[in-house]
């Protein structure tokens, strides 16, 4: 495991406007002073002119994407996801995806990763709220590769994209050669007992968890949703009917988020089977190192393992 | 302002004023006080200043306009309507489930609305964005956006004025209807915000006072807007709640009722007097 590489996912956002700034002269990118953090520190580097800082007004921030949307500009609006989502909701809101505008807010620091800051900045219902949002599209990548081919992608979509980045370093999963599309989720191993449906940092969990499960002769399927929405049904519906179980795993509350999502999806498939959801249990986070309190929620592979027990028991 | 020119503008707004009644009548709801109140100001703007052609609303050059008090859409729609983006018959769909018009202004139903608006405190920063990416593209198309005097109780207002003047956006102007009412009663015994002018500039705006009512005071206003470089203008326009319909003027209980029957009929002829009289 020693030469794994390990980047957040907001390391790979910021190098991927960079990239992006490149490419396609329309971009612009917007901060609310914590372009250091959310990585957009890189663009404006590179692309000082098209970098603009709106100061700590997350509100103005999201009201001037619209705008700047409106005259013909991809924006890409950065902050923390607790101010992104929950600050800024409404204006996403009517601001954003009424007018169905072209803006892409790339929410840094999501979840309980975050670590020291603690719970005011640990933002778990971040997917919950922009779920509910029409025209909405919800993309959590589970590496640096993944962050930047949704980054990417984002920008060729038209339409209101957020996109949930992380603060801590998370290890490669994929590789150069990774095919990523919005809404498709991708099956990354086959199995026959249970479907693992993980998102972001939980990807490389259930993957982890997948070993321990077969080493207890336990076959798993691993689907990672990057997208939340649209929401994969067929690959997930497809999954679930084959193995009978789901398991859910996200760094996000249990309300609201993948495993609602995939319950919802199962339920009215009409060929329901059991759905066990490993999150946030409806409960705040706290300080501490990132690492330590993904275990004390957790937010492991060893918990997805009981989690995957537990569906199967159900059956 | 040259005579006829005025004249025509006061018959332009007169109707403009029928069109809200007509509109918040049918629609047995809807924001008559704050329509009436920026009727005048709405109308210059379509009609005198802002370059625009409802032949091709969505022209990347023209002159953007959003109404972030969007609860004043009757008179947006009324003005858009006599300016030819849709039909004035249009007007009596108004808040209808099949029409074109929204309760609050939405720039995907209706042709000539700029942006989606309704929650106060946000078409400010629109404006603000679509000014910036004027700037950006070297484009000098400009930006008007008008206000309630109760909106710039939100924050939001704040936020996006401490922002314009700090990226020094001269293309853009807002206008603050300051009718002095908002739905609990007179602005200053609910919130003050008052004194207005001060507050805009300490924040680093161009600040301009006008009678909202006088289309000499407002075209001077505007044109006086446009001269000034280096600062975004804000033009605090002191205006009747309901102007032009009597029983209206002054009353906050006009904010948010629609007339019924007796009221539209007198409404009406009130206006249809005032018209004959301009055009006599």
């Amino acid at each position: 495991m020693a030469d794994v590489i390990k980047t957040a996912t907001r390391d790979a956002y910021g190098k991927a406007l960079v990239e992006l700034g490149g490419i396609n002269d329309k971009v612009v990118v917007l901060d609310a002073d914590l372009a250091a953090a959310t990585k957009t520190g890189m663009f404006k580097k590179a692309y000082p002119e098209k970098f603009f800082d709106t100061g700590i007004a997350e509100s103005n921030m999201m009201g001037v994407a619209a705008g700047l949307a409106t005259t013909g500009y991809t924006v890409f609006a950065s902050t923390f996801a607790m101010f992104a989502a929950g600050r800024a909701y409404e204006q996403v809101r009517n601001s954003i995806a009424y007018p169905n505008l072209n803006v892409k807010i790339g929410a840094t620091h999501a979840g309980i990763s975050v670590g020291e800051d603690g719970a005011s900045h640990q933002c778990c219902e971040d997917i919950a709220l922009m779920r509910a949002i029409p025209n909405m599209v919800i993309i959590n990548p589970a590496d640096d590769i993944e962050a930047r081919a949704a980054v990417l992608a984002a920008a060729e979509y038209v339409g209101p994209v957020y996109m949930r980045f992380g603060r801590l370093a998370v290890p490669r999963i994929f590789d150069e050669n990774y095919k990523f599309e919005i809404g498709k989720a991708v099956v990354l191993s086959e199995g026959a007992d249970v479907t693992i449906c993980a998102t972001g940092l939980m990807v490389n969990e259930a993957i982890q968890a997948k070993e321990l499960l077969a080493a207890e002769g336990i076959s798993a399927e691993i689907i990672n949703v990057h997208t939340i929405k649209p929401l994969d049904k067929e690959t997930i519906l497809a999954s679930a009917a084959k193995t009978g179980a789901v398991v859910t795993a996200e760094e996000h509350s249990i309300i609201g988020g993948l495993g609602s999502a995939v319950a919802e999806a199962v339920c009215e498939s009409g060929k329901c089977v059991p759905v066990v959801r490993l999150g946030v249990n409806d409960e705040f986070g706290r300080s501490g190192p990132a690492a330590e309190l993904l275990h004390i929620y957790g937010l492991d592979a060893q918990n997805i393992v009981a989690k995957a027990k537990q569906a199967i028991s159900l059956k | 302002m040259d005579a006829v020119i005025r004249k025509q503008l006061k018959i332009k707004a007169c109707k403009a004023r029928m069109g809200i009644i007509e509109g918040v009548f049918n629609a047995k709801s809807g924001h008559p006080g704050g329509s009436l109140s920026c009727a005048d100001v709405l109308t210059y703007l379509y009609f005198n200043h802002m370059n625009v052609d409802p032949q091709n609303p969505k022209d990347e050059n023209r002159d953007r306009f959003v109404l972030s008090k969007g609860h004043a859409a009757p008179a947006l729609y009324s003005v858009l309507a006599l300016k030819g983006y849709f039909p004035v018959e249009e007007l009596k769909t108004l808040r209808k489930s099949n029409s074109m018009l929204q309760g609050h202004p939405s720039m995907k139903y209706t042709p000539g609305v700029d942006m989606c608006t309704g929650s106060l405190g946000q078409g400010i920063s629109a404006a603000c964005g679509m000014a910036l990416g004027a700037k950006l593209d070297g484009r000098n198309f400009r930006v008007y956006t008008v206000l309630g005097d109760g909106e710039i109780q939100e924050g939001q207002v704040w936020e996006a004025a401490m922002y314009a003047s700090a990226k020094g956006l001269d293309n853009l102007v807002a206008v603050v209807d300051n009718n002095g009412l908002q739905i609990d009663g007179k602005i200053s015994e609910v919130n003050s915000p008052y004194p207005i002018p001060e507050k805009f500039k300490a924040f680093g705006w161009n600040v301009i006072e006008i009678d909202a009512h006088s289309f000499d005071e407002i075209d001077a206003a505007f044109n006086a807007a446009a001269e000034f470089k280096g600062k975004p203008s804000v033009i605090i326009a002191n205006s009747v709640k309901g102007k032009g319909v009597s029983f209206m003027e002054d009353q906050v209980s006009w904010h948010g009722t629609a007339p019924n029957a007796e009221q539209y009929e007198q409404a009406m002829n009130e206006l249809q007097q005032a018209l004959a009289e301009l055009e006599a």
